[in-house]
Order: structure tokens, then C-alpha cells, then sequence
């Protein structure tokens, strides 16, 4: 006799309470701080701040350790919750030219104003595993600069700029759209299209940005400036009339410059492509830099066409909430549709067996 | 139906901030102002994955009233686990009682199925969607289909159903049946089996539509045509099961396949699970529903 599936709420409640057992794992070994994820999974933490689009290392961190370190998840957690938030107004535009510099490389020059500075980089590391970390290993503290003179480091981009040999920058006054509160429409103006990258899954981003370098609207990219330090966050507030500072964010900017033979309207330069990521998030900031360079073909009427270059294709795929979500949503049920497809199916067989009985007999043997 | 429970601290009524219900309530009017229309929207992100019904969420949270009673389907069950965690969504946001009878709801969410029953004036449902643009699968690009869909221009759809007829002599499409609004937009139905088109036909009931992932909403006001592509020598056609229900006998319905054993024992029963339940409950008996009719579908939580 048969009795139809039931008691769906139970046994997703009783799911949910292993899921939270499982987390927690063995509870013979110290359970995780977020303090301790925010301090020593940094990147991690940086990672889910820049494409959840909040930034509060806490917060991530506690989503990180929610999410059992599945930082897609994690990042889901934050944009659910960022939602929630009231929004009260918009920063003003950060200067990342007056930027606290952490790391500062650039690879068209072998020395600017301020120099490089190397920074904390897994760069030039072997990459040796390290079996001494797997026991408490407290590292040598860091050497202290004698007297770092606070020096003034320009982009390498603007020293580019005053020869005339790069493009110049859009309008800086121009109104800046925002994608969480108008749904994103085709074409996308730049400011759109780098907000959805800033957004966008690291993953996504680096094949797209490889494939420009295999052939896919090649892009012939310099590493202009790679700049990762802490800025002022400013607010305009109406009342007192003057914008105050809210506080510090640490970013990580690349400034792209790409060869650029020049068109009927433009002369031959030097052209951006830009990447700003919360954090320090370089292989994100770069990977974005030169998928914005490659969105930016049609604008320079650049020849032929790559998925990279697909501002449709980008735009719309880039985002790991939503593909997540929609390939992950498979595991629901469908089986009302799949019963109109069996019946289909089975309909079409029969009619295929009358036409060529023998064939379906000897598929029967 | 539940009474109305506490709801959890910390969120508006309904999950959604009232300045974001506005925009989708307006969003709506200009979805039933223009029957079929796909209106975008500034869809948020949800505490569920888009994919899972974040649009039709958002929808019902933009309309829901503390007044309202509410059911949520999914492939015509109240039972499915998506359904569950939808219903539970709106109980602890909302608070707002909760019906698995389609009779005293005043608001549904569905996923993939349109209640077997009439859905009368005061009722609203709501669907969800995961790929609001019919003609997608034929043409990619949302600057194309626009344009398609701003010129009348679908003569792809037909061409993609007349290969259909001439590949095997009859339309090939069994859910997501295209259907055209009130005499001129386009519009998926959401992946309902086309069983379901002709209950959109001039349905009392306001339809709603909402996908999130894709940021767009429309709407099929009451009364108006939903009339399902075709060719007069090829009419639109109604999938018949050729079984009637197995536990409550009801025919003309739309029925699930259920495998009972490894040697391909099978059983057709409603997907209606509310329908079935009531019919049982009415004394109807299918050829294998002679047990207490509280013990199968419609059976109470344990």
C-alpha cells in the first residue's frame, strides 16, 4: 500500500540540526573564533567582504565560520544580510592617489616617485609546504623601515597622463549608477559594468581575464600599478555642510594599461582597464582590470568578438550568488515537468516504433 | 490552518524593508497595467538562493497583509521541501496564517503548478520563475529580445513550433508552453506543464509573476486572454492522462508517476495534493486509496 511522502518539515529541521553538528565538528578539538578567522584567514575574510559588497571583517568571518569555510556561502550569508541594512546615503569618491600604501608595484617602471614597495606578497615564495606551521610557530616580527619619509606616491597612470601617451578618465562628475537599486539594463555604461565586476565571482573573473591573454580579445596588458593600502571614507553630510570621515577601508587597486593602435577618432595611446577590490585582493583586482579593458572593445572599435569581450555574456554570469543559486536550484523537485517529459517521450517512442518497428524489436532483444 | 505565531526580532513585516515593497508594489501596478509585460526590477538578495523562488518571495512579501492566509505549493504538493521553507519563511517574518486548503487561502505561491481548483476574485497567485524571457532559449541576448518583444516580433517562436510539427508531427513542448497576454505580449508561464495553460485563460484570480535572479516581474491581470501559441491545423492540445487518480479517482487532472518498487511497479496520483485530500475527504476512492483517507496525502503532521 502506498503512502505518500510527508513530514518534509521535520526532516528538514532535523537536517538543519546536523548541518550545525557537522560544523562544529569534532568537539574534542577547540572550536574556532571569528577573531581568529578575521586576524589569520584574512584573505578569506577580504575575499567574502569584496563580493558580498560589505565591508565588515566581522562579519565575514562569522560567515566564513557559518558557512564551514565555503566562502561562496559565506558571501551569500553577508549579501543577505547587507540587504537588511538601511541605507542612509553614498560615500564620497575615495582618493586612492592619497592612499596609506601597504604594497606598491608597478611593472612599466623600474622606478617612479615612491618608489615599489614590496609589501606582504606570496610573490617569489616557494611554494614549499611549510611543516612547521602545522605546530604553533610564532614568525620573526617584521623589520621596521629606519624613517619611511611619508613620500608622495602618484599612479604611474597620471605621470602617463600628463604626456598625453594614456587616455584620459571619464567625467569625474558624472552620476554614478548603483546595480543593487536599479536592475542592470543593456548596454551598461562603465560605472555599471565595474560595479558588477567589483562584485563579481574571483573564480569567473580570472578565466575570463586568461582567456583575453590566450587569444580570447586579446588586450596587450601592462601591469600600469598595483596599489594595496588604507584610505579615508568620507560622507557629505547635509546638516553640518562638509563631508566628514567615517573611517578607514583597505583596498587594493590595478591600473591596467593596454596598447592601443589608435581608430578613425582616436589616436594612437595608451588605454585603461581598471580593477578596485575591497581588501587585499590582487589576483581579483587584476583579473578585473582586464576584463573591464576587454568590455571596452565595442567603445574602441576594436575588431572581432570573444566571451571576454560579451558584455551580456560578463555581465550576466559574473555574479556567484545568483549561479550558485540557479545551478544549486537542479536539486529541487521537478517532477511535475519531468512527468510532461516522460509522457512526451514515451509518446515519441511509440510513434518512432511504428515507423521503424524493427528497429525498437531489436532495441527490446 | 495555523494561527498566527511569533515572528523573529530584527526584521520588518515580511522580511523586506517597506521603501523596497514600494518599489516592488510599483514595479507590479506597471506589470498589470501592461498584461504580460516583463517590468524589471531591483530584485535584493534573499536569505534563500536565487533559483529557489527568491522572486516569487519577494512578490508576496511586497503584497502580503496581515490579514491574508497563505499557501505555498511546490509541483502542486504543500509538502515539498521548498514549499516548507517558504511557508515557514513568511510564518516567522510575517506571522501570518498559513492554509494548505486552496479555499481559504487568499494568497498562493507556486512553483510549477496552478491549483486544480477555481481560483476565485479574492485570490491571488503568485508564481515563480526562473527564466522569465520565453524566447531566451532561442535567442540569448536581452537587447534582441527587447527589441523582439517591442516590435511584436515573434516569428522565431512559431518557426521553433512549426519544426517541432515537422520534426514529429506534433508540438514537442510540455512545459513552459509559450502563451500570448491579452492579445499582444509573449510570456512564459513559468515551467507549469501546459495542462496548466488553459486555467490562466480569463482567470479570476490576479497572476503574479516575480523572478529574482533576473530581476523581473509581470503580471496576467484578472479576466484578461492567455491563449497558447499554435496553428490551426495543429490546435494547442491538453496532455491527457489516460489513468484516473489512484487514491481518490479523480480524472482530468494532472497526475504524478510514482515508482513503488524496483520491478517498475507505478501509481498515478494527483499532484494536487490539496485536491486529492479534499476528494478523499468527500468519500471519493481511487483504485488503490481503500485505506483512511487521514493516513495518506492529506494526512496530518506527525
Amino acid at each position: 500500500m502506498y503512502v505518500a511522502v510527508k513530514g518534509g518539515e521535520k526532516a528538514i529541521e532535523r537536517a538543519h540540526r546536523l548541518l550545525a553538528s557537522r560544523r562544529r565538528g569534532d568537539a574534542a578539538v577547540a572550536e574556532i573564533d571569528p577573531t581568529q578567522i578575521e586576524a589569520q584567514l584574512r584573505l578569506a575574510v577580504d575575499r567574502v567582504m569584496g563580493e558580498s559588497s560589505l565591508y565588515d571583517g566581522g562579519l565575514a568571518a562569522l560567515a566564513i565560520k557559518q558557512a564551514r569555510g565555503d566562502l561562496i556561502e559565506a558571501i551569500f550569508l553577508v549579501r543577505a544580510y547587507r540587504t537588511t541594512l538601511p541605507r542612509f546615503g553614498y560615500a564620497e569618491p575615495v582618493e586612492t592617489g592619497s592612499m596609506t600604501i601597504r604594497r606598491r608595484i608597478s611593472a612599466t617602471y623600474k622606478d617612479m616617485p615612491g618608489g615599489q614597495i614590496l609589501g606582504p606578497t606570496f610573490d617569489y615564495t616557494h611554494r614549499l609546504l611549510d611543516f612547521a606551521l602545522a605546530a604553533a610557530n610564532e614568525p620573526p616580527a617584521p623589520v621596521q623601515a629606519d624613517a619611511l619619509s611619508p613620500q608622495a606616491m602618484p599612479r604611474v597612470c597620471d605621470i602617463l597622463a600628463e604626456d598625453g601617451l594614456i587616455e584620459a578618465v571619464g567625467d569625474a562628475e558624472a552620476p554614478v549608477g548603483d546595480l543593487t537599486r536599479d536592475p542592470l539594463a543593456f548596454p551598461a555604461p562603465r560605472d555599471l559594468r565595474l560595479q558588477n565586476l567589483a562584485r563579481g565571482d574571483e573564480g569567473f573573473l580570472l578565466s575570463l581575464a586568461y582567456s583575453t591573454q590566450r587569444g580570447y580579445g586579446r588586450t596587450h596588458p601592462f601591469v600600469g600599478e598595483l596599489r594595496f593600502g588604507e584610505v579615508e571614507v568620507e560622507f557629505f553630510v547635509e546638516e553640518v555642510g562638509f563631508a566628514v570621515p567615517l573611517g578607514t577601508v583597505e583596498l587594493t587597486e590595478c591600473d591596467m594599461v593596454n596598447q592601443f593602435k589608435g581608430s578613425d577618432t582616436a589616436p594612437p595611446q595608451f588605454t585603461r582597464g581598471y580593477g578596485l577590490v575591497f581588501g587585499q585582493a590582487e589576483r581579483k583586482a587584476m583579473s578585473m582590470a582586464l576584463v573591464d579593458r576587454a568590455l571596452r572593445s565595442g567603445e574602441l572599435a576594436e575588431e572581432g568578438s570573444a566571451p571576454a569581450r560579451d558584455e551580456e555574456f560578463v555581465l550576466s554570469h559574473s555574479d556567484n550568488v545568483q549561479a550558485t543559486g540557479f545551478v544549486e536550484h537542479l536539486k529541487l523537485p521537478h517532477y511535475v515537468d519531468f512527468q510532461a517529459e516522460l509522457a512526451l517521450l514515451r509518446q515519441l517512442r511509440r510513434e518512432f516504433g511504428k515507423a521503424r518497428p524493427a528497429d525498437i524489436a531489436g532495441e527490446a532483444e | 490552518m495555523t494561527s498566527p505565531r511569533e515572528t523573529i526580532e530584527g526584521y520588518n513585516f515580511a522580511y523586506l524593508d517597506e521603501q523596497t515593497k514600494r518599489m516592488i508594489r510599483r514595479a507590479l501596478l506597471k506589470a498589470v497595467a501592461i498584461p504580460g509585460y516583463q517590468v524589471p526590477f531591483a530584485s535584493r538578495e534573499m536569505p534563500m538562493p536565487f533559483g529557489w523562488g527568491t522572486g516569487g518571495v519577494q512578490v508576496t512579501a511586497a503584497i502580503l497583509g496581515p490579514a491574508d492566509v497563505l499557501k505555498v505549493i511546490d509541483q502542486g504538493s504543500d509538502d515539498t521541501t521548498n514549499a516548507v521553507s517558504i511557508r515557514k519563511f513568511f510564518e516567522r517574518t510575517a506571522g501570518v496564517r498559513t492554509t494548505t486548503r486552496t479555499q481559504e487561502a487568499t494568497l498562493i505561491q507556486t512553483r510549477h503548478r496552478i491549483p486544480e481548483a477555481v481560483l476565485r476574485e479574492d485570490q491571488i497567485l503568485v508564481f515563480q520563475v526562473p527564466i522569465p524571457e520565453p524566447l531566451r532559449f532561442l535567442e540569448p541576448r536581452e537587447t534582441e529580445t527587447r527589441k523582439m518583444h517591442a516590435l511584436e516580433e515573434y516569428g522565431l517562436m512559431h518557426v521553433k513550433l512549426y519544426e517541432d510539427i515537422a520534426r514529429h508531427g506534433h508540438i514537442a513542448t510540455t512545459y513552459a508552453y509559450p502563451v500570448k497576454v491579452a492579445g499582444r505580449y509573449l510570456m512564459d508561464p513559468s515551467p507549469t506543464p501546459k495542462f496548466d495553460n488553459p486555467k490562466m485563460h480569463m482567470s479570476a484570480a490576479l497572476q503574479l509573476f516575480g523572478a529574482g535572479r533576473e530581476k523581473r516581474l509581470y503580471a496576467v491581470p484578472p479576466h484578461t486572454p492567455v491563449v497558447s501559441l499554435d496553428f490551426e491545423d495543429h490546435p494547442f492540445e491538453v496532455t491527457q492522462f489516460d489513468k484516473a487518480c489512484a487514491l481518490c479517482g479523480a480524472e482530468g487532472v494532472y497526475l504524478d508517476e510514482i515508482v513503488l518498487d524496483d520491478s517498475g511497479e507505478r501509481l498515478f496520483a494527483c499532484s494536487d495534493t490539496d485536491f486529492c485530500g479534499s476528494r478523499r475527504a468527500d468519500g471519493h476512492v481511487g483504485a488503490q486509496g481503500a485505506t483512511p483517507a487521514g493516513r495518506l496525502i492529506a494526512g496530518e503532521d506527525d
